[in-house]
């Protein structure tokens, strides 16, 4: 044990002074490396961004609005042209992701309202506690619950395949919940407290100051939620991949029992047999530069939220 | 019409209800994998190495794996992480550049795993010619997990007082020794937990892994950091979607279990370590 102990310390990982004069280390130096480290980030994210283009963007260029509004995704035929048209992958992908955010709003604002203003401390501890471990489940596991409970319980209550819309839905919904929830009750906290005061000092119930004072004024706070549970549902792979069904052939869905391929679940499925340099490998990359724009604009549109009109200036 | 006093009663018996759903889904979620997986986990599965694509046997090999990706992630995202966030939280100046960094960083943090595994793919696997790896996947990790070391780290640094630092001057130290000896130190547990929540990002990410470490091979493990290795994540994905036997399902549960399990080890940690460390600079 001393010994263990011993040569921890002689690790000296925070005494430097101990037993020894104090290297001088240059402080301009320490400065410069550490600068690199923080120009890292901007690194790798303009070389995402350039990788990518690169190979995207001559198909959407090449397809133009055939990759956007065709119909048809017909990467490997036989014979003839291929046909990469996306539209199914766009339509089945906003079905998902909008019946989600139908089904995790109201519970997540329910939710955020309850933890802002009723909730006792303990009680409010233990849901955040909760929502922390829920964000954190890895998807792969939420995809495999959701692949052997919801999928049978929908093809056991209302028919169909089971790998459908509805189930690509409530998985994204459990995923989106705890960023709404907490996004939402930080936007309801950062109200001035002389507000609420005020209308309690009038003698309204809790719940006639947040009607008519808390939520409007927290109103763009609580968008941004949504809008940032959005990009990630958008941008959520595993999870969606393994309940949606991906038929081998996409098509425009009719009802939220089809089965369907979301634009994420295609880029993993066809990069399994793509083959390097292809068209195909080209598009699904461009699929990937439409996924990056997308979620990207939302991510940003959520900064922009929070930043004009979070907090009111009292 | 309801009385307000009423609609109050009721709004709140309403939201209460409403906000037990997210913990009833947690609790559920985990309640049924442990109960059905439980029993699928025992030495030989854990040591065991796979038969007939994942079908039967263990999954010694995705373990070894896993942990190996995740080691090359934190090798790199660590340093890169702590560096930045004390660059930001210590050194940078309030100008143009700093904010075009912090918003960066943002960026990274909110773009899709699954772009993130594609970059790795054509940029670390193709145009780096490091092939389907451990190498590569370890790194497209390190890429995804580093906003978020960064934002953990910078956030335990500025909660140290400022009076810790200014002591350390008043004694002669320079920067860097305060840093170092003060501000580090102090923060250390802080960082730790940021540390253990990447740890727990990076065990359970699948599409990154996917299209930079590859499948890997089942029958035997990883030599070198350059051989493609498959994750629990990925395991548990092929398992999962190629399944039709009960035995099948048996070893997608186990595989679940032990990837929940440690992510509730390292999450529950995270939480533990943030605890002590408020209380610690409260009193």
């Amino acid at each position: 044990m001393r010994k263990v102990r011993r040569w921890l310390r002689s690790l000296d990982i925070f005494h430097s002074t101990k037993g020894r004069v104090a290297k001088n280390v240059d402080e301009k130096l320490v400065k410069r490396i550490l600068f690199f480290c923080s120009l890292f980030a901007i690194f790798i994210v303009l070389c995402m961004f350039t990788f990518i283009l690169i190979e995207g963007f001559p198909v959407i260029v090449k397809y133009n609005l055939d990759f956007f509004l065709g119909k048809v995704w017909y990467p490997n035929p036989t014979e003839g042209e291929p046909k990469f048209g996306i539209l199914p992958m766009i339509i089945s992908t906003l079905y998902v992701c909008s019946f989600a955010l139908l089904i995790a709003t109201p519970i997540g604002i329910g939710t955020a309202i309850f933890l802002a203003e009723y909730a006792p401390e303990w009680c409010r501890n233990l849901i955040k506690t909760f929502c922390e471990m829920l964000v954190g489940i890895p998807s792969v596991v939420l995809g495999f619950f959701g692949l052997i409970v919801i999928v049978p319980w929908i093809r056991n209550t209302f028919g169909g395949y089971g790998s459908c819309i509805l189930a690509g839905s409530i998985v994204l919904a459990i995923m989106t919940l705890p960023h709404i929830i907490s996004i939402s009750e930080d936007a309801l906290r950062a109200v001035p407290k002389e507000f609420k005061e005020a209308s309690l000092a009038l003698g309204a119930t809790k719940w006639q100051t947040l009607t008519k004072i808390l939520l409007p004024t927290a109103s763009s706070g609580i968008l941004a939620s949504i809008i940032l549970g959005l990009a990630n549902a958008l941008g959520e792979t595993m999870a969606v991949l393994m309940v949606v069904g991906n038929p081998n052939i996409p098509f425009i869905p009719k009802s939220i029992l089809d089965p369907v391929r979301v634009l994420t679940s295609t880029i993993v499925i066809d990069m399994r047999y793509a083959v390097w340099g292809s068209e195909h490998t080209q598009a699904l990359f461009a699929i990937g530069v439409v996924l990056l724009f997308v979620v990207a604009t939302f991510n940003l549109l959520t900064v922009k939220i929070l930043k004009r009109g979070w907090i009111v200036k009292a | 019409m309801l009385k307000p006093n009423q609609v109050e009663k009721i709004m709140r018996t309403v939201l209460g209800l409403t906000a037990i759903i997210p913990v009833a889904i947690m609790l559920y979620i985990f309640g049924y994998l442990v109960v059905n997986g439980i029993s699928a986990i025992n030495p030989e599965f854990l040591l065991g190495f796979p038969r007939m694509g994942g079908i039967e046997g263990g999954i010694f090999p995705a373990i070894v794996g896993t942990i190996n990706v995740v080691v090359i992630c934190l090798i790199v995202a660590i340093p890169l992480g702590v560096g930045a966030a004390i660059y930001l939280a210590e050194y940078a100046p309030n100008n143009q550049l700093t904010k075009t960094i912090r918003f960066f960083v943002e960026c990274l943090a909110g773009i899709p795993s699954i772009i993130i595994g594609l970059f790795g793919y054509i940029f670390l696997v193709h145009y780096l010619k490091l092939g389907f790896s451990i190498l590569a996947g370890g790194l497209a990790l390190a890429f995804m997990v580093l906003p978020w070391t960064i934002r953990a780290s910078e956030e335990a640094i500025k909660a140290i007082p400022q009076h810790y630092r200014e002591a350390s001057f008043a004694l002669g130290a320079g920067k860097w020794q305060t840093i170092k000896n003060v501000v580090l130190k102090t923060a250390f547990p802080g960082i730790c937990t940021g540390i253990l929540l990447a740890f727990g990002k990076a065990i359970g990410e699948t599409a990154v892994v996917l299209f930079t470490a590859g499948m890997g091979s089942v029958a035997s493990l990883p030599t070198s950091i350059f051989d493609s290795a498959r994750t629990l994540p990925v395991h548990l994905y092929i398992v999962a979607t190629t399944a039709h036997t009960t035995t099948a399902f048996e070893k997608a549960y186990g595989t679940a279990v032990v990837l929940l399990g440690l992510f509730l080890i390292l999450t529950l940690g995270a939480i533990f370590l943030r605890n002590y460390y408020g209380k610690m600079l409260r009193g």
